[in-house]
């Protein structure tokens, strides 16, 4: 027999207010404002349609390869709307939703994924970091960040986006444990979309679940039906209080489902059943924040349709804003910028010797 | 007591100096608080500047460049400790993907002024992975200077530039050359410029560049070849290797027409291929000798009883010299 048991889990929390239905569970049901909320679906409605024009225009060889969002809407704008635009973010490469919340504008967007920097360069005011591509890497950034808003004495946080895939890097575990450790206001915000690619998610882990590794490192970790924007709005706001009374740092897990291909290089049918994505279509994150709002009155049939109208036309405005600034972009040598705050010696006479045989090149052409 | 402070003491007074200096200044590590770091770089920081700003840190490489890269975007200068070269590529993609390119990705949003310090090289008789020379990653990776100081004035001084540089700096310490003599480092040292290399020893027959602890067998070798050949030589200390400054290299190598270059890194790829391919574009037309480079083989370093075997020894460095003055 032992001698002791240590009592290593407490019980995971799991969160659900909203069913696919629109039926809410009043006791826990936010205390939002209606026109946050209005906001939060119109974010969301965004996010799709944007990414629906994203596809399309890729297809058509105009864009590049990009992440769709589509099917997440409700995990990312739950828990974005949560913070307050004072406090940080740290996305991976799938947070359109949130971005699009913070401000990001459309034509940067488009501006990106045409392939140029340019489209990186977050607003001034914005606390953004820019999209981050290595996965799983940008969460210990999100713990020294945090680390440096508590030595400022600041009661603002850090919250970072991942996905399951990222749950098995080693940067996962170190950014947590130093969270842990140095008690950082960091959110861990993991949207478990079920797959990293082609790879399973219960090929990740033999894990019960994502959100109990946090246990491992102190602090608590809570799973959140990641298609609920209302269970991920109560789930993040708490996270948030944490974060500002005690801070402490929390892991999130909202389960919600790809909907889409992992990018626009990838066939999901090779590996995964049409019948899943259909059961998965029956608790769309809109459809079911639709019926709710609809249920309060908040959203009638006529505004929705405007909605769309004004989604679409912002969508198209950006991307002919995008289209025109690419045109412009008629100086090469912009490729040496940003690389130190003053140019290097080496960095300085490449410019010049590239400008040089792009003058040649011109002339001899 | 010896006078003067030995390279451990001169790097400790930087960053004691630059941590009252600023107080966005921080080092965090394995081991370099209550302990002062296994080398004593960081001793007594921590009472001076508190757990806050001396941070003991979790074993984690990955996890200390990680979390500092993102103190740094906040406006913090953090100066994490790397206990041995060796050990940094658990942190490589830390590095390379992110300290390196965050400026250029956010088109200057967000800045890494974090100085990564770790010691390396051979010629202290330890482990496995312990003293290797693998300067060439970081020189080879866009977005990062690489300093290597030869002695405790200029490991003074280079630090606190690096300190206040506003780019990721990768600091190698020559662990071989630690505590090996003393100079007078006055207080308030000035900091070294990051971009130039020093000219340590005049002559006009020939051109020795070096750095880190090589660059004191260079030394011996060239006084040799004075006291027995009566060939005397300008001595280079590189001080920064990424950038290279080839001007000084170059201006030298046109006086004299004749180059040798010594490193501990392996020969294949190294800096000595890049420091010769410098002065054959730079100096083609003045030279009179093939270049020759004396470098570590293209070897894992040795268990410690035969890393000499691996090392550049003065008497590889005098017969490559002599071979290249009778050319």
């Amino acid at each position: 027999m032992p001698k002791a048991a240590l009592k290593a889990l407490e019980p995971i929390q799991v969160y659900s207010i909203l069913e696919p239905d629109g039926s809410v569970d009043s006791e826990l049901e936010p205390d939002l404002p209606d026109d946050k909320l209005q906001a939060m679906y119109r974010a969301m409605l965004l996010a799709r349609r944007f990414d629906e024009r994203l596809l399309n225009l890729q297809r058509q060889g105009r864009l590049g390869t990009f992440a769709p969002v589509t099917g997440q809407e409700a995990a990312q704008i739950g828990s974005i709307a949560a913070v307050d635009q004072d406090d940080w973010m740290a996305p991976s490469f799938r947070e359109t939703a949130a971005a699009v919340w913070r401000g990001t504008p459309l034509d940067g967007l488009f501006i990106f994924i045409a392939g140029y920097n340019e489209g990186q360069a977050i607003p001034e005011d914005q606390n953004d970091l820019p999209i981050c591509v290595p996965v799983g890497s940008q969460l210990p950034h999100a713990v020294g960040m945090a680390y440096a808003l508590k030595v400022k004495r600041s009661d603002r946080l850090v919250i970072t986006y991942f996905g399951d895939g990222a749950t098995s890097e080693g940067d996962f575990h170190e950014a947590l444990n130093f969270a842990g450790v140095f008690e950082t206001p960091t959110i861990f915000m993991c949207q478990n979309n079920q797959w990293a690619i082609s790879v399973p998610r219960e090929k990740q882990t033999r894990a019960q679940s994502l959100a109990q590794k946090a246990a491992a490192y102190g602090f608590p970790g809570v799973k959140v039906d990641g298609n609920d924007v209302l269970a991920v709005y109560r789930a993040t706001s708490e996270a948030v209080q944490r974060a500002r009374e005690e801070s402490l740092p929390t892991l999130i897990e909202c389960e919600t489902y790809r909907m889409g291909v992992h990018t626009t290089a990838d066939d999901p049918t090779v590996y995964r059943d049409e019948e899943e994505v259909e059961e998965w279509r029956e608790r769309d994150p809109l459809d079911r924040f639709r019926k709710y709002l609809k249920s309060r009155d908040l959203l009638s049939d006529d505004h929705h349709e405007t909605l769309e109208e004004e989604v679409k036309n912002e969508i198209e405005e950006a991307w002919q804003s995008a289209q025109d600034q690419i045109e412009g972009f008629d100086d090469p040598t912009v490729i040496f910028d940003h690389m130190f705050q003053d140019p290097t010696k080496p960095i300085a006479d490449q410019r010049e010797a590239f400008e040089q045989a792009a003058k040649k090149e011109k002339t001899n052409g | 007591m010896a006078e003067g402070l030995t390279m451990v003491e001169a790097l400790n007074l930087a960053l004691a100096e630059e941590m009252r200096r600023d107080e966005k200044v921080l080092v965090m590590g394995e081991d370099v608080g209550v302990d002062g770091g296994i080398f004593r770089i960081t001793k007594g920081l921590i009472d001076e500047f508190g757990e806050e700003r001396v941070m003991d840190t979790p074993l984690a490489e990955s996890g200390i460049i990680g979390t500092a890269i993102g103190m740094a975007f906040m406006g913090l200068r953090p100066v994490p400790e790397i206990q041995f070269s060796g050990f940094s590529y658990f942190a490589f993609h830390q590095i390379e993907g992110h300290a390196a390119r965050m400026r250029w990705r956010s088109r200057g949003k967000y800045t890494v002024p974090m100085v990564v310090r770790m010691p390396y090289g051979g010629g202290v008789r330890a482990l496995e992975h312990h003293s290797e020379s693998r300067e060439a990653y970081y020189a080879h990776t866009p977005g990062l200077r690489t300093v290597i100081p030869s002695g405790p004035r200029n490991a003074c001084g280079l630090l606190k530039a690096a300190i206040r540089d506003p780019d990721p700096v990768i600091f190698l310490e020559p662990k071989a050359i630690y505590r090996a003599f003393r100079e007078e480092v006055p207080e308030g040292q000035e900091p070294h410029a990051l971009d130039q290399a020093s000219v340590v020893r005049e002559g006009s027959d020939l051109t020795v560049v070096a750095y880190g602890a090589m660059l004191h067998r260079a030394l011996e070798a060239v006084q040799r070849l004075e006291d027995e050949d009566g060939a005397t030589c300008d001595v280079i200390d590189l001080l920064t290797i990424a950038p290279l400054d080839y001007q000084t290299v170059e201006a030298s190598v046109r006086k004299t027409g004749r180059a040798v270059v010594v490193t501990e890194a392996p020969l294949s790829y190294g800096p000595a291929a890049e420091i010769a391919a410098r002065i054959g574009e730079g100096a083609f037309l003045k030279l009179e000798a093939p270049i020759n480079r004396v470098t570590g083989w293209d070897i894992h370093m040795p268990f410690f009883s035969r890393e000499q075997s691996y090392l550049p020894s003065v008497d590889r460095i005098v017969m490559a010299a002599r071979e290249t003055l009778s050319f």
